[in-house]
């Protein structure tokens, strides 16, 4: 068997103890962004998703200033900003991305002192391509417990929220005659992309992590409309392509050039961009007109 | 450092004049994606030894395209999302095989004041004309399919040509303006002062102008503060970006209370522009 596998599979690939926990603390944390993405995807949340990536460079580069794990950093902040940013309005869908915009920039502008001050005071090098870009090998196993608590409490809003969110998304006029209440599902929801961005953006990095997000959704809502399906779907293709990005990624130190690995993130994001255009060059999809832009909620299979 | 002023300036200018019509369409996120993105061209380009402004440039009109044909056939803010994280995963490959990074790559992030020698204002100053003057022909077009499609279709205004040519736009005034603010600061400066300048005035030249001079104000604010503190530009573009949408949205506040006290409910609370293009 493994004869068989070598030229695709380099040895040591099942020995190594960084591996180990690149598959698993990346394979948790794909099924969690699948499964919150889906609820990005739907409710054309993508760009508030990508916002709250990119803030927690923030926080990324504050606890290197301070000298905690990476992730309470991550976390923090981006659970912070998915407040600001439901306390200014980014619920309506007019003025929204503009909104998520604004914060967005006034965190980035904050990320850029921390990153001078890190760069300047603990001359930590490297700091700024760590945060941004994610380092699944280097992950410390004392997060374990902290990825798995935020991974819990990211699929327990979600499952908590599952009917009023679905209803929600798909029409808030219904949802408030059925009682739902659209704004507080959607501080929830708001709050579970914000944990699930921080928990990617330990492994493929900060700005990169909305690919987890968006991709495997986006994917999965082409392949069918059932929504329990599309969860099953997005979970899976997030998991086929982190541990696919890590394969490669592994195998990738006995490329040109040689003795130097290519990142694990650009395979993952490569692999999800590949499962994307699959899913869509699928007979009989693509064919429906792009919905209108800043429409809340949409139909899940539009 | 005058040619820092001068470039930054120019820079200050075309991102008000462009930053007026993303704030217009509401195409934020494009106008986010597509800087952030094209910092994956710089990388590029330091890695194979060729200009900056040259990777730049083909990665943010590759960006540009890619969005327009990948959202023509899917939604439109996931298509923009995987456009971005395409051209960001290219980028922390082209990272990876550079062997000297750090300050070089936090300031094409972040912005860098003193970097700008005499040799990169003409090339910036070109294509700032050529955005403004694209701007100017397309004013007319782009306001009408910003604010009325349907209007705009009717009159033979081709909305997915108008779409594609203002992204090649933004395109062009993204990597001219990468340089001077940083990637991931392009967007405050874009996007703060135009919308200030919308929730003072409905109509659109006025709008624009005041955008361009919001956006100068801001720069120089920023480059005088960056360099009395040494901290780094794009915390102050970001910040005052932000300040201005706060004052806009208080001002907007203010004058809608106003208008209610004095009983003068009776006006509907049209869209500023829409009423100004009638």
């Amino acid at each position: 068997m493994s004869g068989v596998l070598a030229p695709v599979i380099e040895p040591g690939f099942f020995t190594s103890a960084p591996v180990h926990l690149a598959l698993l603390i990346g394979g948790v944390v794909a099924v969690v962004s699948g499964v919150v993405g889906m609820f990005t995807v739907m409710r054309g949340q993508s760009y508030a998703g990508h916002a709250l990536a990119d803030l927690s460079v923030t926080g990324g580069s504050g606890s290197v200033l301070i000298g905690i794990s990476p992730l309470w950093g991550f976390a923090g902040v981006s659970v912070a900003a998915a407040g600001i940013m439901d306390l200014i309005g980014v619920q309506r869908p007019r003025g929204r991305d503009l909104a998520t915009g604004i914060v967005r920039g006034a965190g980035l502008g904050l990320a850029a002192l921390l990153l001078y001050w890190d760069t300047t005071h603990t001359s930590a090098t490297g700091t700024t391509i760590t945060i941004l870009f994610g380092s699944m090998f280097t992950i410390d196993a004392s997060v374990i417990p902290v990825v798995i608590a935020f991974s819990l409490a990211a699929v327990i809003i979600v499952i908590a929220l599952y009917r009023p969110l679905l209803l929600s998304s798909v029409s808030s006029d219904l949802a408030v005659v059925r009682g739902v209440r659209p704004r507080a599902a959607g501080t929830a929801c708001l709050i579970a992309i914000a944990l699930a961005t921080s928990l990617s953006a330990l492994t493929i990095g900060a700005i990169l992590s909305t690919a987890l997000l968006v991709g495997p959704a986006a994917a999965a809502l082409r392949l069918t409309s059932r929504p329990g399906l599309v969860l099953a779907w997005s979970a899976l293709i997030g998991l086929a392509a982190t541990w696919l990005g890590i394969l490669l990624a592994y195998d990738s130190y006995y490329w040109p050039p040689a003795g130097h690995g290519w990142p694990v993130s650009f395979f993952v994001v490569v692999l999800i961009l590949v499962f994307y255009l699959l899913a869509q060059a699928r007979p009989g999809s693509g064919r429906r007109p792009a919905p209108a832009e800043g429409q809340p909620g949409c139909s899940p299979d539009s | 450092m005058i040619n820092t002023w001068i470039v930054a300036t120019i820079v200050a200018v075309v991102a008000g004049a462009v930053g007026f019509f993303v704030v217009l369409r509401g195409s934020a996120f494009v106008a986010d994606a597509l800087p952030t993105g094209a910092f994956a061209g710089a990388a590029g380009a330091s890695l194979i030894g060729v200009n900056t402004l040259l990777g730049l440039g083909v990665f943010s009109l590759l960006g540009a395209l890619g969005i327009g044909w990948l959202g023509r056939r899917g939604r439109h803010d996931v298509a923009v999302a995987l456009a971005l994280v395409a051209m960001l995963g290219v980028g922390a490959l082209f990272l990876s095989f550079t062997v000297e990074y750090g300050p070089e790559i936090d300031s094409l992030l972040f912005g860098e004041v003193l970097g700008i020698s005499v040799n990169e204002i003409a090339p910036v100053a070109v294509l700032g004309a050529v955005c403004v003057l694209a701007i100017l022909v397309l004013f007319r077009p782009l306001i009408l399919s910003s604010v009325m499609p349907e209007l705009g279709e009717a009159r033979g205004v081709r909305a997915h040509w108008i779409e594609t040519c203002f992204l090649v736009v933004l395109a062009l005034a993204t990597s001219m303006a990468l340089p001077v603010v940083g990637a991931l600061l392009i967007f405050s400066l874009m996007i703060g002062p135009p919308a200030a300048a919308r929730s003072v005035t409905s109509r659109p030249l006025i709008a624009m102008g005041l955008a361009m001079l919001l956006a100068v104000v801001t720069v120089w604010v920023a480059i005088a503060v960056s360099y009395q503190t040494n901290w780094p530009i794009g915390f102050f573009v970001g910040t005052i970006g932000a300040a201005c949408y706060a004052a806009g949205r208080g001002w907007t506040a203010l004058r809608s209370r106003r208008l209610r006290r004095s009983q003068a409910s009776a006006l509907p609370p049209a869209t500023p522009t829409a009423s100004a293009v009638a």
